[in-house]
């Protein structure tokens, strides 16, 4: 029989688990996040990334971008530029049928599509979403009523209520249109949060908090809200290429920002003029809209397939 | 079975927890209701550990949460270290619940996803407590490395980074943090795979002897439960059958219920004879219309008229055990 | 002693290639099952046990999953058959009943037609012929007044009735060979005896051959002939069910029953709980995937992955390269409890001063308490 060896041990510690940390998490002893992340997408995908990248951040320092023209100067008035002209050192892109610089007007109009659409997107997030959490964490009437609101509130057209009011209102900046916007998009965003919020109540954590004897504003706030922001995130990156549309269909029917402020949709629209003579002003915001749309939804499906793969299990 | 009845309460002054004719109900569709439990009493002294067991639908998580007033129940009282929960508000029962803590069954949803594992422990301290950040940081350590847990490695990391066994120790640290006295534990290792289910059995033994908790533990498991309990109740269809000691109501078990679940436990032992006869059909009935009198008649081979129109009352058949049953499998006493 | 061989499995690797990397769940599984008999195939999560099963009846779809080696059914290798012939096998000569019998019945379809339907693709017979056969096999498997819940939805009846007609449609065509994925894991306990009865009866009863895939060892005791122990995605042991328990050979084997509570032991006893955690499928270590775990290892285990061999003559298989019971189990026991390994430790803590490892402490001696 064989006898253990002397000496004191403490039983307590040795029932516990494992304690370094490969031996807590194997394999996490990896890539940084950020690298690993961007290698595996699809070379597409890198694509679409690196292009989004590049409007945003030429849209965002555009007024630092150096050498960059004037969206608005009319060189021909001036005597020192040409209409309709094709590329040339000067003008990389050509000109518009006024002779402004097509390039600067690319980079100032991604500037008016973008700030609508993440504006909205944002507004979205933080109206729908609060509304949406406090509705389907409290329940009872604050929901019924709020739900009544959302779904009459959809029922009105978008599309034409947004040019309806901003007609009434005589103006069409860029402002305007972003807070007239807003009116018609929390609805979906707050459809969205409560649904999701409904679920995330259900969870244990969330009861876990109230047993713990959690205020219910620090339980919005701390564990209902962050659960419900991924799913508002997920549908902002199928909204965003949507609301970019949106923004070039109004300024190409010259419902959007007024002229002569640079926008893709306007771009295309005061190209038709002179479409016969020079088709180049029309096709270099065209093709810029398609690429950015395009990037957006690329994008969002590799989030979404990532998302999809990262919780399916075996 | 299908009991009511006190005889099994000790002396209020000796017990922590006193439950007494506890009813809770839940609307069901077209206008019924689930009568999840339905007038049971129960007790816990300071430092013992309760096993509340039974199958699916019994309600037995239900009373777990009635305790901490999550639901509150329909009727009935509760009354933890003196004071009677029931008839506080929400807002007035919150400061009580930081003496009742709970861990629950799946260890991954009982965690914020979102966040990191340090704030999801020290939010207890962080609602109720005047501790400085330093001090919280200080506390929070000394849990994690008290469940086991490297504090220097998990501190950082998000539950999914984590093994539900190791999801199921951050729990625990989070429901240790302020102290509380009472940790009730439904079904904590029902999720968790076989090897780990005794880690964690054995590390509740050690914090509890540790913190001198009181544990009211829930499980589905029978071998479990006799493991951890010092004592055992078992509930049917919302309604209490026997409570008595681990190792007497195993041995001795008084009520047809408690022989069958025994009978069906699978034995990890080649030996154990298996009674191929429990072949029929017998289904928990539905808790929205149960059947009178006893409710467990339906399935019962003892079975008699009187069990159909009187409710049997817990009797006891010896010191500490008692059963509500009136053909009990072993002479009630006295 | 069963008759002659109807399935052998050799060789079997199975992966996953998920965007984290190879996950491989069956890693070179072989043995061999005759007529007759029931196996158990025990493991934990992340054993590979279900994937085992699905493996060889084929039922791993993804372009992501790869099965290599062979599965002879009958002399046929059905890894090398075309999905329309193995079609022709599944449901007629081997079936399978699955976990969440909610899933796996289809919810829109009333529960006598999804055995009708199942008897009519495979059999030629009429709507009145397969109508009756539904109503007997309903009735055999003991649900009461099966004359009228033949047109109920799954939903409207529980756990164990839905087990129950899902045991209905795998029985109707008269399979050789069942595969049960973990049938009563879901179950009550008192539900689960009962279909484990009904399990072994119609087993006995049709001849049948049966495969019980679970986590319990309690559900395999007294109920299958032979026992396969998984664990990372190998068979660590294979034995008589009997010899599995009354004579372990395999450190994990040996070390989960100790941790298992039972009623036979008195309240309050210390559980032998394993140290560590399940393994990781996808960074599993070298060499025994049970090394970081095992009280007994040594550094050849780290090393080498060792292989299942049979140890004496009466067909039991472990691997390991210190079986318990043998001197060298003890020798390494002993090396590793001076060397103070946590795991030996705690382990000989359990077991109490004066016991030798070989010997688990609280192994029922029989009968039932």
């Amino acid at each position: 029989m064989s006898k253990s060896s002397g000496g004191t041990w403490a039983p307590s510690m040795l029932r516990r688990g494992p304690r370094n940390a490969e031996q807590m998490f194997p394999g996490s002893s990896g890539k940084s996040w950020f690298g690993n992340w961007f290698g595996k997408m699809p070379w597409l995908t890198k694509l679409c990334f690196l292009w989004l990248i590049l409007v945003i951040l030429a849209a965002a320092l555009a007024d630092l971008i150096p050498g960059l023209a004037d969206p608005n100067y009319q060189g021909f008035v001036f005597g020192d530029g040409k209409t309709n002209e094709g590329p040339t050192a000067s003008h990389w892109l050509g000109t518009d049928n006024v002779s402004r610089d097509i390039l600067a007007r690319l980079i100032y109009g991604a500037r008016v599509s973008l700030i609508f659409a993440f504006s909205l997107v944002a507004i979205g997030i933080i109206v729908g979403g609060t509304l949406g959490s406090i509705a389907g964490y409290f329940r009872g009437l604050l929901e019924t009523f709020l739900m009544a609101l959302v779904d009459t509130w959809l029922s009105f057209p978008a599309l034409i209520g947004l040019v309806f009011i901003t007609t009434m209102l005589g103006m069409r900046n860029l402002l305007v249109l972003v807070l007239v916007g807003a009116v018609f998009v929390w609805p979906s965003y707050t459809r969205i949060a409560r649904a999701t919020a409904l679920s995330v109540s259900g969870q244990d954590f969330v009861t876990a908090a109230r047993a713990i004897g959690t205020s219910r504003k620090r339980i919005l706030v701390r564990e209902i809200f962050p659960n419900v922001l991924p799913a508002l995130l997920a549908y902002s990156l199928v909204g965003l290429p949507v609301l970019i549309i949106l923004e070039s269909t109004l300024s190409f029917l010259g419902l959007g920002v007024e002229i002569p402020t640079a926008s893709w949709g306007g771009m295309i629209n005061q190209a038709r003029q002179d479409l016969l003579i020079n088709i180049w002003p029309a096709v270099w915001p065209a093709v810029t809209l398609f690429m950015t749309v395009y990037s957006f939804n690329n994008l969002a499906d590799w989030v979404r397939t990532q998302a999809a793969t990262r919780s399916a299990a075996i | 079975m299908a009991g009511s009845g006190k005889a099994h309460l000790r002396p209020a002054d000796e017990v922590l927890i006193q439950v007494e004719d506890l009813v809770v109900e839940f609307p069901a569709a077209k206008k019924r209701t689930v009568k999840a439990v339905s007038g049971i009493s129960l007790d816990v002294k300071a430092g013992e550990t309760l096993g509340l067991v039974g199958e699916s639908g019994c309600g037995k998580s239900t009373v777990a949460r009635s305790l901490i007033q999550l639901p509150p129940p329909k009727s009935g009282s509760v009354v933890v270290n003196g004071v009677e929960l029931t008839d506080l508000s929400e807002q007035g029962v919150r400061p009580h619940r930081t003496q009742l803590q709970m861990i629950f069954q799946d260890p991954i949803s009982s965690l914020n996803p979102r966040r990191r594992v340090a704030d999801i422990v020290a939010e207890p301290l962080r609602v109720w407590g005047p501790h400085g950040e330093e001090e919280q940081i200080e506390i929070v350590d000394r849990m994690l490395h008290a469940v086991g847990l490297d504090p220097e490695v998990a501190r950082d990391k998000r539950p999914h980074e984590f093994s539900g066994g190791q999801c199921q120790r951050i729990s625990i640290a989070r429901s240790l943090v302020l102290g509380p006295k009472v940790l009730i534990c439904d079904e904590p290792v029902s999720a968790l795979d076989v090897s780990v289910q005794a880690q964690i059995l054995n590390l509740l033994r050690d914090l509890k002897a540790e913190y001198g908790l009181t544990l009211v533990f829930i499980a589905h498991d029978l071998a479990v439960v006799k493991n951890v309990s010092d004592l055992v109740a078992v509930m049917y269809l919302g309604k209490l059958c026997e409570v008595a000691e681990p190792d007497d109501l195993y041995a001795n078990a008084a009520h047809p219920y408690t022989s069958l679940l025994l009978e069906s436990i699978p034995e990890p032992d080649p030996a154990a004879i298996i009674d191929e006869t429990v072949d029929l059909v017998g289904e928990v009935p539905s808790s929205i219309d149960p059947p009178s009198g006893c409710r467990f008649r339906t399935r019962c081979s003892h079975a008699t008229e009187k069990c159909a129109n009187e409710e049997p009352q817990m009797r006891e058949v010896s010191a500490g055990h008692h059963v509500a049953c009136h053909h009990p499998l072993v002479a009630v006493a006295g | 002693m069963g008759g002659s061989e109807i399935l052998r499995v050799e060789d079997l690797h199975t992966s996953f290639f998920l965007p984290i990397g190879e996950l491989q769940a069956v890693r070179g599984v072989s043995f061999s099952l005759k007529r007759g008999r029931s196996l158990g195939i025990v493991g934990e999560s992340g054993s590979g046990k279900t994937v085992l099963a699905r493996s060889i009846m084929c039922l791993n779809l993804g372009s992501n999953v790869k099965t290599s080696g062979s599965a002879f059914f009958d002399g046929r290798d059905l890894l090398a058959l075309s999905r329309r012939e193995m079609r022709r096998l599944w449901g007629t000569e081997i079936a399978m009943i699955f976990q969440d019998p909610m899933t796996s019945l289809n919810p829109m379809v009333k529960i006598g037609r999804q055995v009708i339907e199942h008897l009519r693709q495979h059999k030629n017979v009429n709507r009145r012929e397969a109508k009756q056969t539904a109503l007997d096999l309903l009735n055999e498997v003991r649900i009461p007044e099966a004359e009228s819940r033949i047109d109920r939805l799954p939903h409207e009846l529980s756990g164990g009735m839905r087990q129950r007609v899902s045991i209905a449609s795998a029985l109707a065509c008269e399979p050789s060979l069942l595969f049960a994925d973990e049938p009563t894991t879901a179950l009550d306990v008192t539900v689960q005896h009962q279909i484990l009865n009904l399990l072994s009866r119609e087993q006995r009863q049709r001849n049948m051959t049966m495969v019980m895939v679970t986590h319990d060892l309690g559900v395999i005791a007294g109920r299958t002939d032979d026992t396969l122990v998984m664990y990372a995605g190998k068979v660590v042991e294979q034995a008589s069910t009997d010899e599995i328990f009354e004579k372990t050979q395999h450190p994990y084997t040996e070390a989960l029953m100790r941790s298992i509570p039972r009623t036979s032991q008195a309240s309050h006893t210390p559980l032998a709980a394993i140290t560590g955690r399940p393994p990781v499928a996808t960074h599993l270590p070298a060499g025994c995937a049970f090394s970081l775990r095992c009280p007994y290892v040594q550094p050849k285990c780290h090393e080498e992955d060792p292989p299942l061999v049979s140890i004496g003559t009466s067909g039991h298989k472990s691997a390991c390269w210190y079986p318990v019971g043998s001197d060298a189990n003890r020798e390494a026991f002993e090396r590793n409890l001076s060397d103070r390994l946590p795991q030996t430790l705690a382990v000989a803590e359990s077991l109490g001063a004066d016991q030798s490892p070989g010997i688990p402490a609280d192994l029922p001696d029989g009968g039932i308490a």
